[in-house]
């Protein structure tokens, strides 16, 4: 890569007296290529092979349609549940004192180190009908493994540290003299809460929500073994991109892959807005 | 219960809001967190740990332990390679377009697992770019190690790169700068004076990658072919054995990783908690 200083413009970049320049940017850039965006392109491409009209009778398959339905449906209730776990999870981490804090805050990550297909054996056997909440909840009439429920309880747990990963911070930073304003003011504590704290903290709640919502649109490992996987009733998206493949069926699987990129993207450049209206806040 | 009954401060719940978050909490943790590492156990021991041990030691087993072993000592020494070389370009110099490279680094953490095995598929598999080229000249990426190695590489991308570009964001030039006009040469400068600077920051970054990498299932299931004792890595053999109905040997491999995915939230704790100022400031999960 002979992107040295020499061959380059001046004004395309500021004189560093450091070295390396066109080595480090020249190997970040082909390694980028080669592992990251020719693949992309390859399948960014490869839907077009078949045309418009090919392109469109695949997503207008009933199959396929109920699998992006459920994928995203079943991530944005499992977000919105996230929100307000999260929030107690990081109120009580960030503002209380108790026995096993320090271990229960780094519990928290567990959904991001444990690997996926780990997790969803374990929330199956553990939602099963004789699991140790499983049989519990069947007593109370709820089945949640095998159902379109135990897919919003995998995406749950996988979505949670996003929350409070996200919101950790922010509630570090809250000013605590906002709050001792609004009450010496006379607001009561609900009051305080829903006018000072709440405001603030809501932008990243909302950022924290995205993040674990973008996770469980594309979510696999952790949702196939609870989810029954019941074409047009419990079959996720990604999984439908695995059968497709599995019959040799190539355009359809990147049909259906390249939409849940496009979601990818429409989630990336909202996040970067979110982030961009939680800096102004600050 | 004294509590009940001391004067509060105006900042703070009252005592039974506060318990009855912390109890909210808790149950949370306990039954998301707890219940099924738990559960793991107490399935992988069900028929007694002789059965369980045995299991984990069968050759299908070992094999799949190996495979794991190698993806992740391939990928992540290349992604921090990389890393290393992104968050120097990025981080010591001044270029047009640095915040669209960000994004594009930061990319794969916002693709499925799936789409991001079925990419190489595209590229790679039989009716694939390459596909015909490579089956004449008869070397085998898709449903083989190649291809495992790729897919792996792709989700463990961003992890030691978005940890190093804050972090020598935040460090600036002035200590690399003074080190090249005493003389230094690049590399020396990088060694001595760098790599010092980052290295909590680099264990850390590496630390997650080489969680997810051992972990990894989505990605890596697309392009294994699934072969069992040839391109079975640990989490696509649990799935195997799981399918069979051999719960305990797909439970008593899962333990081996819940015990990876524990060691590494401790050391991951321990680096917080030791050396957070050396380790960049804003911390993004994913």
């Amino acid at each position: 890569m002979s992107m040295s200083a020499a061959v380059v413009a001046p004004g395309w970049r500021n004189k560093s007296a450091l070295p390396g320049f066109g080595l480090s940017l020249g190997f970040t850039l082909l390694y980028l290529s080669i592992i990251v965006l020719v693949p992309i392109a390859a399948l960014i491409i490869r839907p077009w092979e078949i045309g418009w009209s090919g392109f469109w009778s695949i997503l207008s398959d009933t199959r396929v349609l109920h699998a992006l339905a459920l994928s995203f449906g079943a991530a944005l209730i499992a977000a919105v549940l996230n929100m307000g776990f999260g929030f107690v999870v990081a109120w009580v981490l960030m503002r209380y004192r108790f026995p096993g804090q320090r271990m229960i805050d780094a519990m928290v990550d567990l959904p991001f180190a444990l690997p996926t297909a780990v997790a969803g054996i374990a929330l199956s056997a553990l939602y099963a009908r004789n699991g140790w909440i499983g049989e519990p909840l069947q007593a109370l009439g709820i089945t949640v493994a095998y159902t379109q429920l135990g897919i919003v309880t995998a995406l749950t747990f996988i979505g949670l540290p996003f929350v409070v990963r996200t919101l950790q911070p922010v509630l570090a930073e809250l000013s605590k003299e906002a709050e001792e304003a609004a009450a010496t003011l006379g607001a009561s504590r609900v009051q305080t809460f829903r006018r000072v704290i709440l405001p603030s903290v809501f932008p990243s709640l909302l950022t924290g929500a995205a993040l674990a919502f973008a996770r469980g649109v594309g979510e696999y490992g952790s949702v196939i073994f609870i989810a029954g996987n019941l074409p047009g009733v419990s079959e996720i998206a990604p999984l439908l991109i695995i059968i497709k493949l599995n019959e040799n069926n190539y355009a359809g699987a990147a049909v259906i892959g390249v939409i849940m990129l496009a979601i990818s993207f429409v989630m990336l450049l909202m996040l970067n807005l979110l982030q961009a209206w939680t800096a102004s806040r600050r | 219960m004294s509590a009940l009954f001391k004067p509060r401060r105006a900042t703070e719940d009252h005592v039974l809001v506060r318990f009855g978050l912390t109890a909210l909490a808790l149950i949370y943790v306990v039954l998301f967190l707890f219940l099924p590492l738990l559960t793991v156990f107490k399935e992988a021991l069900g028929d007694g740990l002789g059965a369980a041990w045995s299991t984990i030691t069968e050759p299908d087993a070992l094999s799949a332990v190996r495979l794991t072993l190698i993806t992740a000592a391939i990928a992540v020494p290349l992604n921090a390679v990389f890393g290393i070389a992104a968050s120097w370009a990025v981080a010591k110099f001044d270029f047009w377009g640095k915040g669209f490279l960000v994004t594009l680094i930061d990319l794969p953490f916002s693709v499925s697992p799936v789409v991001s095995g079925l990419i190489y598929a595209l590229v790679f598999g039989l009716q694939g770019w390459l596909g015909e080229w490579l089956r004449d000249h008869d070397i085998r990426i898709i449903f083989a190690l190649p291809g495992i190695i790729l897919a792996t590489i792709f989700v463990t991308f961003p992890f030691v790169a978005r940890e190093l570009i804050p972090l020598m964001n935040d460090q600036g030039r002035d200590e690399e700068e003074a080190a090249i006009s005493l003389g230094a040469s690049g590399w020396s400068t990088f060694w001595h004076v760098t790599l010092p600077n980052i290295k909590w920051g680099l264990l850390y970054g590496v630390l997650l990658c080489n969680a997810r990498a051992m972990g990894e299932f989505g990605a890596v299931s697309v392009v294994s072919g699934h072969i069992r004792g040839l391109t079975e890595t640990m989490p696509l053999h649990i799935e195997a054995l799981y399918n069979d109905y051999q719960y305990v040997g797909a439970f008593a491999v899962a333990s081996l990783l819940v015990m990876l995915a524990l060691v590494t939230l401790t050391l991951k704790a321990i680096l917080e908690w030791r050396y957070a100022d050396e380790i960049a400031a804003t911390h993004h999960h994913h």
